[in-house]
């Protein structure tokens, strides 16, 4: 583990306030989809769900056609599409665009993408003024943070943090009123989407068979970003393609229910091209830019290339006991939660933070909410087991492997396993049927001490199962 | 050039060549139930005033214009040239700017307008939303820049949801550049969780579903 992950983690759960913000957030989120997904409610949820993976399967299998699809529709509806292979690729594009077009203000919607490739940073370093209209985002923006959740960027943040870093950014006075701190951001913003000469947004998905951007929101800042100034960029992630525009009437009804249990968001649009002839708003030019940026590293392996199918709902986030404990900022990068944990290593290389699929208790409550079926504990599994084959020799854990022998060891002699349990059971303290939370004198050795810091034992039984079950039998 | 080196890459992984043929995509989901107009408008009007949006039902075009007039009265307005506006004679009364077709002239009044006037081209039982397509008739930032929106739709446009929209309109992009489906007000949450109406978009929606049945 690296320390700094290390580090991240004890912060997170040395702080109390945080601990509750993250807790009583994701309870909110966690819930809302539970009744929106309850049988009574959606009865042909599980349906939904399994449509989806196919769908997705599909797709991925066959990207390359699906996307030359969506290039050619795009051009026949007068959009452009760009491919870049990563953020220097993506910069370079809008930079040379804004400087023909002599553009100055950018406005941005919410884009999980463009926080992969930090292109806010690339381009405000080449002097354009690139804004966050999202409100959780605009207020990460000022306070120079990376998003704490896929869909509630700002949950860490309260009322009195907000006020601090308005006054402090905006020069207004002090206000706490949570109404006021969100009109005052509409103030600041509309100015903006008034006056910016390009608009970029992300994409939730990318319709093949139209040649259409598909962008879900809340706020009304996708759809502002994408209609107000003259050129709108869409950055996508080359996964986001889907064959049909028929296949939203699966998508659209898993996505926000998945991710805060709302039937539909505020905001669906479906964008295919700049404005027509006849048209009297929308922007004059069109681009879509495909990023790989890692993406393609996935593609080889069967099975491990359903991390692809993701569209960021977040409800993994919401229902992980790790998540919910150390939070997003933890995580190294700029995704979190158990979809984190198994995308990192898969775009960055394991090398990148080799604790990350170890950093989950494989409960599979992930799986379980998956709206596309992601079998993330299972690709977890794998990518531990690709972490242990790439470490060197000198790297290896020579006890670790000597544990895990003696482990097997002992799980296949029966009598033994009985025997070791009386011993441990005996050397364990007697804890009045309370939780073991410190280390037993006995077991006090180093290994032993590290792997006990972060757990609490339950206490022994007085009798074993083995024991239970004999005198039954007599 | 990076595109092909993408395309290449992506090929190389799955094992496929340029231009192979691909298998018929899983058969799409469209499932639509038998709604009747009246459980429609029921499920419409529940949906949408559950996420603070108004839903009134007028029996005749004269009496949307009526209702529509006393809700504006004072006020500044922009509508649509949605037809069926001017067929309701909402277009034709003080106060409501209409018949714009510049796009910064239709910005600007947009800006400072109070309320924007619009019809849809369909609404979704299911859901409580607005579809609007984008066209001469109906610009796109009239239901987005004033603070309050005003939608009045013919009551047989009332679809049973997304299932029946995509039936009917399973190629969005081949009638307009955009399509947007609205349910209820623009609303934020990103501060503690906390609901606030009309963030970016409109805080106030309001529907006058015109028709009898």
């Amino acid at each position: 583990m690296s320390t700094e992950f290390d580090q991240k983690i004890h912060e997170t759960l040395a702080d109390p306030k945080l601990q509750l913000a993250i807790y009583t957030s994701t309870a909110r989120l966690k819930q809302n989809r539970v009744n929106m997904v309850a049988a009574d409610v959606l009865p042909d949820y599980q349906e939904l769900r399994s449509q989806a993976n196919a769908v997705k399967k599909h797709t991925i299998e066959n990207l390359d056609h699906y996307l030359e699809q969506f290039e050619s529709n795009l051009a026949a509806r007068g959009g452009k599409v760009v491919y870049c292979k990563d953020g220097t690729e993506v910069a370079d594009f809008v930079l040379g665009l804004a400087k023909e077009r002599g553009a100055r203000l950018i406005v941005k919607s919410k884009s999980m993408t463009t926080e992969e490739v930090d292109l806010n940073e690339r381009l405000e370093h080449h002097g354009l003024e690139s804004v966050e209209t999202d409100l959780g985002e605009y207020i990460l923006q000022l306070a120079h943070e990376k998003p704490y959740h896929i869909v509630a960027p700002a949950l860490h943040k309260t009322r009195y943090d907000v006020a601090a870093i308005f006054t402090h950014s905006l020069h207004v006075p002090n206000e706490t009123v949570i109404e006021n701190q969100t009109m005052l951001a509409r103030r600041v913003l509309r100015e903006k989407f008034l006056a910016a000469d390009i608009g970029i947004s992300g994409a939730n998905f990318l319709i093949a068979d139209s040649g259409a951007v598909v962008l879900v929101e809340n706020e009304g800042n996708a759809r502002l970003t994408t209609t107000a100034p003259r050129i709108h960029i869409a950055v996508a992630g080359i996964e986001k393609v889907i064959p049909r525009a028929q296949d939203l009437a699966t998508f659209l009804k898993l996505l926000a229910r998945s991710a805060t249990g709302q039937l539909l968001s505020v905001y669906t649009s479906f964008l295919s091209g700049p404005r027509r002839a006849e048209e009297i708003d929308g922007p004059d030019e069109l681009y879509v830019v495909l990023l790989d940026n890692g993406r393609t590293r996935l593609l080889p392996d069967k099975e491990k290339r359903q991390t692809l199918f993701c569209i960021r709902c977040g409800a993994c986030l919401n229902t992980c006991p790790v998540y919910r404990k150390i939070g997003g900022h933890s995580f190294p990068w700029v995704y979190s939660g158990p979809i984190g944990a198994i995308l990192t290593p898969q775009f960055m290389g394991v090398a990148h933070e080799p604790a990350l699929p170890f950093a989950s208790s494989l409960c599979g409550a992930c799986g379980e909410v998956c709206p596309v079926k992601i079998d993330i504990p299972k690709i977890l599994l794998d990518l531990r087991s690709e972490v242990k084959k790439s470490e060197t020799r000198e790297k290896q854990n020579r006890l670790e492997k000597f544990a895990f022998r003696a482990f097997a060891w002992l799980m296949t002699h029966p009598r033994i396993y009985e025997m070791a349990g009386r011993i441990a059971g005996a050397m364990a303290p007697s804890a009045d049927g309370k939780w073991i939370s410190s280390v037993p004198p006995l077991m006090n050795a180093p290994p032993v001490r590290a792997w006990l810091r972060e757990r609490d034992l339950p206490p022994p039984p007085p009798r074993s199962f083995r024991e239970m079950w004999r005198q039954r039998q007599r | 050039m990076t595109r092909d080196h993408i395309l290449h890459r992506i090929r190389t992984a799955l094992g496929r060549s340029a231009g192979q043929a691909v298998a018929d995509p899983p058969p799409v989901r469209i499932r639509i139930p038998a709604v009747d107009r009246a459980e429609r408008v029921k499920s419409f009007a529940f949906r949408l005033e559950a996420l603070a949006g108004k839903v009134c039902r007028v029996a005749t075009p004269e009496d949307a214009c009526g209702l529509v007039a006393s809700m504006v009265e004072g006020k500044r307005a922009v509508a649509s040239n949605a037809p069926f506006l001017a067929e309701c004679g909402i277009t034709a009364f003080a106060g409501v700017e209409t018949g714009i077709t510049g796009r910064e002239q239709l910005r600007e009044k947009c800006a400072s307008a109070d309320v924007g006037i619009t019809s849809a081209d369909y609404a979704l039982a299911d859901t409580g939303s607005l579809v609007m397509l984008s066209s001469r008739g109906e610009a796109r930032m009239i239901s987005l820049l004033p603070p309050a929106h005003i939608a009045v739709v013919p009551v047989d446009r009332l679809l049973t949801g997304l299932d029946e929209l995509f039936s009917i309109v399973p190629h969005p992009a081949e009638v307009s550049s955009s399509m947007v489906l609205i349910t209820g007000p623009s609303r934020t949450a990103d501060i503690e969780q906390i609901l606030v109406r009309g963030v970016h978009g409109p805080g106030q929606i309001t529907v006058v579903l015109v028709g009898s049945g």
